[in-house]
């Protein structure tokens, strides 16, 4: 009995270390520092999320006046959880990315009422305007449309397209799918396929061999983001296909990772779509406006991304850009 | 259908694969009366019983029932208990970590909202006019397996039923409580229930029945009025052949007279385990046949499980050939040439889903070692070889041994062991469920095993059984050893008077 | 009733013959192969072609559907090996095997790139260290999931929660959350084409787990014990069986089946993500061995029904992306087919179908002895 209740011990204490890894400040006088509360999703989840927290680690740091606190989890409801213990803990800011859309009324009402300044980024919310000071947020669809203007520039003869879509639903999905649609649907470019790979480079290196196997001739590839890129360009290897600049096959990816901005260095890629993930000098710079009283009047802030050409990078582009 | 009938079966077929279990088989049972079921094992009595409460379909035939103008339909053992038939198993099929309440109206309770503490007073009610030492809210695996079985049929007569199967509920309990069993039956009787009785006890069936049916080979032998059919002519109707006075088995002849026959080949001082035994000393002697006996949970199991290392032992030292051993688990029991049938064979001894062959085989293969996996020629060569010498009644090696009648179960056990050419075998309640032939086969084999130097320690709730194999037995009462007899000593009255404490006298 | 009776028959029957097919447990998954690929047949006669074309660097690789299955069904039936182990003795399954591959791919390319995240070159000798590394280090795993199993007597599914939440977490940790690449092509070999060979390296690596496997079985009483162990523990520790060893044992194989898998599975790629490597496989795993038609509350096992099992699946995988199916709809359509072979597969309805054969088997026989 003694030995069971140790293990169950043991599994809570495990579980509870895998998913939330909470680091919060200790509740100290004042000292001149701007107390964030930071909500992010677990930065495992992606490269792209792994360099947006790095970038709020560095921005809040107390050597630019902050007291940064974190908390990590792709739960909705950890998340609230963890605003909640932010509203007692009376920081000044709280800095949110949504795991999920809805529910986030009342805790935000709270803050409201605790005097606490919510500023949400990368992800937007279900609820009223006015309980956030403002919302940075990537526009995919932009993103989607900078990707898809950039092909049409191409000017190819003929354009059969596999197309790669993210884990369905997801905003990112949703607005870079968006764009291709329209705009093969409108020019009346082939696709020869559109299936999801889940973000997944395996499937997508799966379902370009299936492509493959099926003897269907294509000479695009657009994958919502690197990784599945990275699986396409496998399956293309593998069948002595040719990709990149001047080749056979062009390969567009998104996020720029590092390694992608490499592979558009060395040709093998022709076109990678930023999805901008250094959001802390935005909220920054909000905070610093609205430390001196300055009210923001509009809310809503699109981040600037832009779009790589594997004929015009640079290598300080990588070096600045590269996630 | 004559008035008093209460339950017909006509013409009941039943096929298994590789087996015709039943073949035209015809039973009839009227009220108030108590009816035995005989046969050996595999003979079809648990086919014929399994048919009537729906677990299995029958292939063909009718079964009437009192009150119903059409042959009733059974495909479940819910049918059958709506149809006022109920069965008390041979294998305890309650849920051991359930309550004894829970256990008895498990089943039978529709919707939700069900009121506990009212059923547990009424499970008490019923628990106290049976005389059965046991609470409502107790969980039934506490309870002792004689417990547990009265339970069962505590839950069978709570649902008033017209027909009562009782399979082999007897053979986990004592005298004592066998009586207690057959009060309640005649009690049940005289309220016009009619009760299938299905037993190897010869002396139980003439104590309380009125009529039998005997089957043989999924055939039926016949229906006998128990005053028309003395005990030979039914052991012989049962075995389709006559047979030899069962009690003379003890052949003077079979003794093992080599020089070392006084040797102890095992001693034990002070041995007592986790179980809770008082430490106890013993020894056997090569070629002998010892036994335990004692009532129910006087220790007896407990005793051999410490030997065999089954139990953890927390004291007491064992000596082999003169030379201290040490046994922590079984493997070290087993290396030493120890071999055990445990008493509980579906719990612990088959392997229920692996086939004959790899049953029999397992314990040499243990022995032999992880890394020497028997080729399958020889396990093919031994099986065939144990099937044959034991007559073993499977379709093949490869059957699963769950399939096997419990006799043949326990001869694919037995034959497990004495692959391992043991040197000193326990056997705790070898026949325990075995068809009387069978248990005859059993004896002999002891005997003859230990006419060849084994030795072998034989434990039974049938004294009988024990005084004609055993040469000594060891008597316990609660958990302690308090005599032993043996010679001319070796008597009913003798153990009977050392069970109750009379080795003061 | 005895073998020799059974063989004794006049004229086998058609319903004889039929039953003693139904009667195997691998009949089932083999028929559902065949259907399947029936159904490509017909659907695409082109699907079965193979042909032997240059990949980039100029290698000889086969290439086609077949090939394709055969390949990436490679992880899915390597893992499948240990879990149908951890299957039959302890009556339950490991859902942390995706976690624990993605711990092993970390490890492995933790020890390729150092702390870079980057290694332009991958010898031999460090990547063969780094696969030893994580076969330690997965087995370490497999040994922690065994001793929660068999010691604690914590239920499997229980026990393997812990790392199937944490896993991917310490796969990050192992390297400060960078996602590190390989950019030497010869270490995607062996998630791709050895040069000079034509059948992809998976392929030959499952083979050869596979025949070691198979060796296992057939030289140790491994098989024999976990089945007795997982029928009957009670029993089983009478005949001198160690039912805690047997269960510890095998979870710590199925922990180096998953070492073999985040070897193939960051090598495909030449890197990982963490949240997405290996994502799910648990649940293939397991829909496996079902399929497979062992009972997934232990005891009896078949092996080759298992990796056929695993095969299904990769069928099913590569049968639906080669045909244009809505991305939403996808997997509606593969939990259809799943259903339908779960289903056949179950034991239960196995025993139906032998019930019935039996049945007019014996009715057969007793026809003919009434003739005769």
């Amino acid at each position: 009995m003694k030995k069971r209740i140790l293990a169950i011990l043991m599994v809570a204490v495990v579980m509870m270390l895998g998913i939330t890894a909470c680091k919060s400040g200790d509740k100290k006088e004042d000292d001149g520092l701007i107390k964030v509360g930071i909500i992010n999703n677990d930065p495992n989840e992606s490269g792209y999320r792994t360099a947006n927290d790095r970038s709020m680690q560095e921005m809040f740091t107390e050597a630019n006046g902050y007291k940064a606190s974190y908390a990590y989890s792709l739960k909705n409801d950890e998340q609230i959880a963890a605003a909640q213990k932010f509203i007692q803990d009376e920081v000044d800011y709280l800095l949110l990315s949504a795991a999920g859309t809805s529910g986030w009324d009342t805790v935000l009402k709270d803050a409201k009422a605790a005097g606490i300044k919510v500023i949400l980024f990368d992800r937007t919310i279900d609820a009223d305007p006015s309980l956030y000071e403002a919302s940075i947020v990537s526009d995919m669809a932009k993103e989607g449309e900078t990707a898809v203007n950039w092909l049409k520039g191409q000017a190819l003869k003929e354009y059969k397209i596999i197309h790669l879509q993210g884990v369905m639903g997801s905003a990112a999905q949703i607005g870079r799918s968006g764009a291709l649609d329209a705009t093969a649907k409108e020019l009346g470019w082939t696709i020869v396929k559109q299936q999801t790979a889940e973000w997944s480079a395996e499937k997508a290196q799966q379902i370009v061999q299936s492509v493959i196997d099926s003897k269907q001739s294509f000479n695009v590839i657009y994958a919502e983001n690197d990784d599945m890129a990275k699986g396409a360009v496998a399956a293309l290897d593998a069948a002595g296909i040719s990709h990149g600049v001047g080749k056979d096959v062009i390969i567009m990816g998104f996020d720029c990772n590092k390694w992608a901005l490499e592979e558009l260095l060395a040709k093998n890629w022709n076109y990678d779509g930023q999805c901008n993930p250094f959001q802390a000098t935005y909220i920054h710079d909000i905070i610093q406006k609205l430390q001196k009283g300055e009210t923001i009047t509009e809310k809503t802030i699109i981040l600037d991304e832009k779009g790589f050409d594997a004929a015009t990078i640079t290598q300080a582009d990588v070096d600045n850009y590269g996630i | 259908m004559k008035d008093n009938v209460v339950l017909e079966m006509r013409n009941i077929h039943k096929y298994f694969p590789g087996v015709r279990a039943l073949q035209n088989v015809d039973f009839t049972l009227c009220e108030g009366e108590i009816h035995a079921l005989m046969g050996e094992n595999g003979a079809g009595k648990s086919t014929l019983i399994k048919v009537l409460t729906g677990v299995y379909e029958k292939d063909e035939g009718q079964i009437f029932l009192k009150g119903k103008d059409k042959a009733v339909a059974i495909h479940s053992p819910q049918d059958a208990q709506k149809l006022g038939i109920s069965t008390v198993y041979q294998e305890i099929t309650l849920c051991p970590k359930l309550s004894v309440a829970e256990n008895m109206y498990i089943g039978r309770l529709n919707g939700i909202g069900v009121n506990w503490r009212k059923l547990n007073k009424d499970a008490d009610a019923i628990l106290e006019s049976l005389d059965i030492p046991a609470k409502a809210t107790q969980q039934l695996g506490s309870c002792s397996l004689a417990v547990q079985q009265m339970v069962a049929i505590a839950r069978a007569v709570d649902m008033d039923c017209k027909v009562l199967i009782l399979d082999e509920p007897t053979s986990s309990l004592d005298e004592q409580e066998v009586a207690k069993l057959f009060k309640l039956m005649r009690d049940l009787k005289s309220r016009g229930v009619g009760i299938i009785f299905v037993t190897h006890f010869l002396d139980q069936v003439y104590e309380v029945c009125d009529k039998i049916t005997v089957l043989r080979d999924g055939q039926l032998v016949g229906e006998y009025e128990i005053k028309d059919l003395p005990r030979v002519k039914l052991v012989a109707k049962m075995l389709g052949k006559e047979l030899d006075d069962t009690t003379e088995i003890k052949d003077t002849s079979l003794v093992y007279d080599k020089e070392d026959a006084g040797k102890h080949v095992l001693e034990v001082e002070g041995l007592a385990s986790v179980s809770g035994i008082k430490p106890f000393d013993f020894y056997i002697n090569k070629g002998e046949v010892n036994g335990f006996t004692g009532l129910l949970g006087s220790g007896r199991s407990e005793c051999v499980r410490a030997i065999f290392g089954a139990d953890k032992v927390v004291s007491g030292t064992v000596k082999k050939d003169g030379k201290v051993i040490k046994i922590n688990k079984p493997i070290d029991a087993m290396k030493n040439g120890i071999a055990y049938l445990p008493e509980d064979r579906k719990r612990d001894g088959i392997i229920g889903d692996l086939s004959v062959r790899e049953n029999i085989i397992l314990a040499l293969q243990v022995l032999k070692g992880f890394f020497k996996p028997l080729s399958k020629a020889e396990a093919n060569k031994f099986a065939e070889e144990y099937i044959k010498l034991l007559e073993i009644k499977t379709a093949s090696a490869d059957t699963p041994i769950k399939s096997l009648s419990g006799g043949n179960q326990q001869k694919a056990i037995l034959a497990r062991w004495l692959l391992t050419h043991p040197e000193y075998l326990i056997l705790d309640e070898p026949t325990r469920g075995i068809d009387i032939g069978t248990k005859i086969d059993i004896q002999k084999l002891v005997l003859k095993l230990a006419s060849e130097g084994m030795s072998i320690t034989f434990i039974s709730s049938e004294t009988d059984e024990m005084l004609r194999t055993c040469s000594r037995l060891v008597v316990m009462r609660d958990r302690k050893v308090v005599g032993e007899v043996s010679g001319d000593d070796m008597n009913q009255s003798k153990i009977m008077s050392t069970i109750a404490g009379g080795e003061s006298k | 009733m005895t073998t020799a009776d059974t063989k004794k028959k006049n004229k086998p029957n058609v319903s004889e013959l039929f039953g003693k097919i139904f009667k195997r447990q691998i009949f089932i998954p083999i028929a559902a192969v065949l259907v399947l690929l029936l159904f490509n047949l017909i659907v695409d006669p082109g699907f079965f072609s193979i042909e032997l074309t240059r990949n980039s660097a100029g290698n000889p690789v086969l290439s086609g559907n077949l090939i394709t299955i055969l390949n990436n069904g490679s992880e899915l039936a390597i893992l499948v090996l240990g879990m149908t182990l951890v299957t039959a003795a302890s009556g339950g399954q490991d859902i942390s095997v995706g976690a624990t591959i993605a711990i092993a791919g970390s490890i492995i390319l933790r020890i390729v790139c150092g702390t870079d995240a980057k290694a332009d070159s991958a010898s031999f000798g460090i990547v063969l260290v780094a696969f030893l590394v994580a076969c330690v280090a997965s087995m370490a795993f497999g040994a922690f999931n065994g001793a929660l199993v068999s010691i604690f007597k914590i239920q499997p599914m229980v026990a393997t929660l812990i790392l199937f939440t944490a896993g991917r977490s310490i796969a990050a940790w192992i390297n400060n959350n960078q996602l590190p690449t390989v950019s030497d092509p010869s270490f995607g070999y062996i998630g791709g084409f050895i040069p000079g060979i034509p059948i992809p390296t998976p392929f030959i690596i499952t083979v050869i787990c596979i025949v070691l496997m198979a060796l296992l079985l057939k030289f140790t009483n491994l098989g024999l014990y976990s089945q007795a162990v997982g029928i009957n523990e009670s029993s089983s520790k009478l005949n001198g069986i160690n039912p805690i060893f047997i269960k510890f044992l095998t979870f710590v194989i199925l922990g180096l089946c998953t070492a073999v898998c985040g070897l193939i599975k960051v090598s495909r790629v030449s890197g990982i993500t963490y949240s997405v490597i290996a994502q799910d496989i648990e649940m293939d795993a397991i829909l496996a061995v079902a399929l497979g038609g062992n009972a997934l509350g232990g005891g009896k096992f078949n092996m080759a029904a298992s990796i056929i099992g695993a095969y299904i699946i990769q069928i099913l995988t590569t049968t639906l992306y080669a045909y244009k199916i809505e991305s939403t709809a996808l997997s509606a359509y593969k939990a259809i087919v799943v259903i339908v072979l779960v289903i056949v597969s179950a034991p239960a309805v196995r025993n139906k179908t032998k019930a019935f054969f039996a049945k007019l088997k014996a009715k057969a026989a007793a026809e003919r002895k009434e003739v005769a």
